[in-house]
């Protein structure tokens, strides 16, 4: 266990700059998520993190002491990779103990602390398997085990579900979680799956171009986002931007409404009107979606029982202005006005 | 394609290549270097110093009229080579593929000439058709032909042509027979109800869809008949009767061995290097076009 | 081709055995040779010399046999057989071995040179042996090779082939095995070991078959730098058994000889027949 601070950590291949400076000060045992779309840099920061790629510019810290220039092996980490990267030839038990083996461990203690994750893990039964021989969730309970078996200051994790079918990414999401409380360790995970970076995380970043957007408790983040992007990003279905210059703003502000927070009127009442194109019954919720005059489309959340329109007609927008989030040209957060 | 992760370290890699390099360096570079550097030069009779000529061994070769035959009868026997062993090859293969069962154990009997030296193939049709003591010749003589390789080079030139094309067929079975097989059954399928009768259908499409594999047979056997055939050669005729067996490898040999002629001998290694320089390029050219497949 | 008329679709009737028969005419032209040398080394010499010879095997079989191994023309055909055994064994490992080094360097590491190396190593692609056999020779007879088993071994050890094939199998290792395994805290020596020589099985036995057909059967390299009878490899010695001049050959040994100089290669071909066939593919991708 230990603290992971990022100070103004930059990445450049060549001329190009994929890390234009990110800082954040991970507290013992927090989990934090980088979240974003793909070429974001998120997995290119988390490689450094690990020592797989080098660090351009900053510092990076574990447990206080400077990490920058220390192998993989020497920053007492553990990573899981996307596609599990387990060893083919070496049984489950082997995969779990080849850092310990290198690390020159005596033998019993490897064998303990094996036995120690499998259990964790209910793998007990497949120990002296193949990894081809296991399904996909089971592949990524090996590949959490070797990071385990490791009892790393860091637990690093690359999109670690994203090999899962969607059933199974719920299961092991709620696993991965219950184990990082039950172990305390800190935790850094990447993905750019909005929903799983909401579940999991203590605090997320979210990332667009190389640059942090925002760092904060989910959802913080979900209702006070600072920049348009992460208003865009961040929620499902995305919040909706409309022109800003139509509502008594500058040309080029854009104005976020999450569609939860609209509600559909009469035609003819409402702030604006627009045509309804499709209507989703999920259940719980049902989603509206509207084109407006200009081209703009819009979704509405409504709850499953309320009445909605049929496809074609008319209907009218209103909403609090309480709840509309201003945005600048450049994306950014307007605050006060 | 390169791969992301890299290892660090500068001295570990180059101690991992240098094995290779050194015997590389000294086997393949200095000899190449050293012929193309001998090329220039004749020895004076004794040996004991080298008189450079500039491209004089090249000029005298090109106007030796043996030199130019043996490049002549050098593309006879690849061609026939060429063209019995896969003509043979693309025959058994086709038949194989028809097959539903047993194409597996016809692939097991036909495979065993790959592992027989090109020299055993020579010393086993040798045998065959021995002047003295062959069963074929002696076969041929009571049907009233009067086989002799010894003396009549057109007979010769067919013994290892024969020879030389037995102990390929096998690996272009192997090749044909993939190349058959990767076929989609549907195409053929769609052929046959469209009313392709079964030599349109080769004809039209199994043949260009096997064209690649043929492309690359081509380069491969080409050079398998430059190259490798020289056991064959040596056992059958040892170039003969009046060097008309004698393909460029067998007179490089001859002439540097045997003749101890080495400026010439050199002159012919360079110019082999040449063909097997374009031949490697025709060869680059089919992946090329694998690569786009 | 051979029967125009029935399909490649319908597979029954008279078509179906027409197949058959052309390929067991086939079958009959590939081992109708070898099936004569069995039988002439079976048989006495006078049988073979008062053409036609029989086409059935004789009794001669472990006389003629026992009297090649033993004492052969020139050298016993054991021990020609033990020098075959070696450089064939010796070229296989021996391309394996630094091929599968040099490809790990080329593919794993970023040093100066590389790109250099990788075209000097594709170029000896167009260098047979053949082609450079007067100076290659000379560079061995320098060495004090001639006749012995470096000689054979080590000029025919080089192969672009062998590097491209591991190079390309190494391509298609998922870089995330290095990264764990840099994780687990290998080094590259210990990655290699661990992991990818373990990965590597299968490429290097499809390899080792083809490498040592390629080694046993070499047959002009081993006829300019051996000529003491004793390192004689069963290839080449066959043609020294044919006597120089008029004399009468001894067919039933020579054939013997031809027999046994097969035997292992086509054990090795048809036993690993799977391995072998992927190799071959494999090694001309």
């Amino acid at each position: 266990m230990a603290t992971l601070t990022l100070e103004h950590v930059k990445k450049s291949f060549g001329e190009t700059k994929v890390i234009h400076g990110v800082d954040i000060d991970v507290a013992e045992g927090e989990f934090i998520v980088i979240v974003g779309p793909s070429g974001c840099g998120k997995s290119t920061l988390l490689r450094m993190v690990a020592g797989l790629e080098g660090v351009s510019e900053g510092e990076i810290r574990i447990g206080g002491d400077r990490v920058n220039e220390k192998e993989p092996m020497a920053r007492d980490i553990a990573m899981v990779f996307q596609n599990y990267a387990l060893y083919p030839h070496m049984s489950v038990a082997e995969n779990m103990g080849y850092g310990l083996k290198i690390a020159k461990t005596p033998k019993p203690e490897i064998a303990t602390r094996v036995q120690e994750a499998a259990k964790l893990l209910q793998l007990e039964p497949y120990l002296k398997r193949r990894p081809r021989e296991l399904s996909g969730g089971q592949r990524q309970r090996v590949a959490m085990g070797r990071a385990i078996v490791r009892r790393p200051a860091v637990f690093l994790f690359d999109e670690p579900l994203s090999n899962l079918d969607a059933k199974l990414r719920v299961q092991m999401r709620l696993e991965i979680k219950q184990l990082q409380r039950k172990l305390g360790v800190t935790a850094l995970y990447v993905t750019h799956d909005q929903v799983e970076a909401m579940t999991l995380a203590d605090r997320m970043i979210v990332m667009n171009a190389g640059v942090a957007d925002q760092i904060g408790a989910p959802l913080d983040v979900y209702a006070d986002p600072e920049t348009a992007f992460v208003a865009g990003f961040i929620g499902s279905p995305p919040t909706n931007f409309l022109p800003a210059s139509r509502f008594g703003g500058t040309e080029g502000e854009q104005l976020g409404i999450r569609p939860e927070h609209l509600s559909l009127v009469a035609p003819g009442e409402g702030r604006i009107a627009g045509r309804v194109i499709s209507v989703e019954p999920l259940g719980a919720e049902t989603l509206v979606h509207l084109r407006l005059e200009d081209g703009t489309d819009v979704t509405v959340r409504q709850e499953g029982g309320a009445e909605a329109p049929g496809e074609g007609m008319e209907a009218g927008l209103s909403w609090e202005s309480a709840a509309e989030m201003r945005f600048d040209a450049e994306g950014r957060r307007m605050r006060g006005t | 394609m390169e791969k992301r992760v890299i290892f660090k370290g500068v001295w570990l890699p180059l101690l991992l290549i240098a094995p290779q390099m050194l015997i590389t360096a000294v086997f393949f570079f200095y000899p190449a270097g050293q012929a193309v550097w001998q090329s220039l030069f004749i020895p004076d009779p004794f040996g004991l110093s080298m008189q450079y000529v500039g491209l004089g061994n090249f000029e005298y070769l090109l106007s030796d009229p043996y030199y130019r035959a043996s490049f002549l009868t050098t593309a006879i026997f690849s061609t026939l080579v060429t063209l019995v062993s896969m003509g043979l090859a693309l025959y058994l293969a086709v038949l194989a593929d028809r097959l539903i069962k047993g194409s597996g154990t016809y692939r097991t009997l036909l495979i065993w000439p790959y592992a027989v030296a090109p020299a055993v193939a020579g010393v086993l049709w040798m045998f065959m058709f021995n002047t003295r003591v062959g069963v074929i010749t002696w076969y041929l003589g009571q049907l009233g032909y009067d086989w002799n390789h010894v003396l009549n080079g057109t007979e010769a030139m067919g013994l290892v042509v024969i020879a030389s094309a037995w102990g390929r067929i096998s690996y272009n079975f192997l090749f044909f027979l993939a190349g058959l097989q990767s076929i989609p059954r549907s195409v053929i399928e769609a052929a046959a109800i469209d009313g392709a009768g079964f030599w349109t259908r080769f004809r039209t499409i199994v043949f260009p869809l096997l064209s690649p594999t043929t492309f690359f047979l081509l380069v491969v056997n080409i050079v398998y008949a430059f190259f490798e055939t020289f056991g064959v050669i040596h056992t059958i005729t040892a170039g003969g009767p009046q060097q008309s067996t004698t393909i460029l490898v067998y007179k490089v040999y001859a002439d540097g061995f045997v003749g101890q002629d080495l400026g010439s001998s050199a002159a012919q290694s360079v110019i082999l290097l040449l063909v097997v320089g374009a031949l490697t390029v025709l060869q680059f050219k089919y992946v090329e076009r694998k690569v786009h497949y | 081709m051979a029967d125009r008329h029935t399909g490649m679709v319908e597979k029954r009737g008279a078509g179906h055995w027409l197949t058959h028969a052309g390929l067991i005419l086939g079958v009959l032209f590939i081992f109708f040779p070898i099936w004569l040398a069995f039988v002439a080394s079976t048989i006495t010499q006078p049988e073979i010399v008062h053409p036609p010879m029989p086409l059935l095997p004789g009794d001669q079989f472990l006389e003629n046999y026992a009297k090649a191994l033993v004492s052969g023309v020139n050298a016993p055909v054991a021990r020609m057989l033990a020098n075959s055994a070696v450089m064939a064994i010796g070229i296989a490992l021996g391309k394996i071995v630094i091929s599968i080094l040099s490809a790990f360097a080329i593919v794993y590491f970023r040093f100066p040179g590389r790109k250099l190396f990788f075209w000097l190593i594709f170029v000896t692609l167009m260098l047979p042996v053949e082609v450079r056999i007067v100076p290659t020779y000379e560079v061995a007879a320098r060495f004090d090779m001639l006749n012995s088993y470096q000689g054979l071994i080590l000029p025919l050890i080089a192969s672009a082939t062998a590097t491209f094939l591991f190079r390309q199998f190494f391509m298609t290792v998922p870089d995330e095995l290095a990264e764990a395994a840099r994780v687990d805290g290998a080094g590259p020596m210990r990655f290699f070991v661990d992991i990818l020589l373990p990965m590597s099985r299968t490429n290097m036995a499809a390899l080792f078959v083809i490498l040592f057909i390629y080694g046993w059967n070499q047959y002009l390299w081993p006829l300019l730098i051996t000529t003491d009878p004793e390192m004689n490899t069963i290839v080449m010695g066959i043609k020294q058994m044919f006597p120089s001049g008029d004399d009468i050959a001894d067919w039933p040994v020579i054939m013997a000889t031809s027999i046994l100089a097969m035997i292992p290669p086509v054990i090795v071909v048809i036993s690993m027949q799977k391995l072998f066939i992927r190799g071959l593919v494999d090694s001309e991708k």
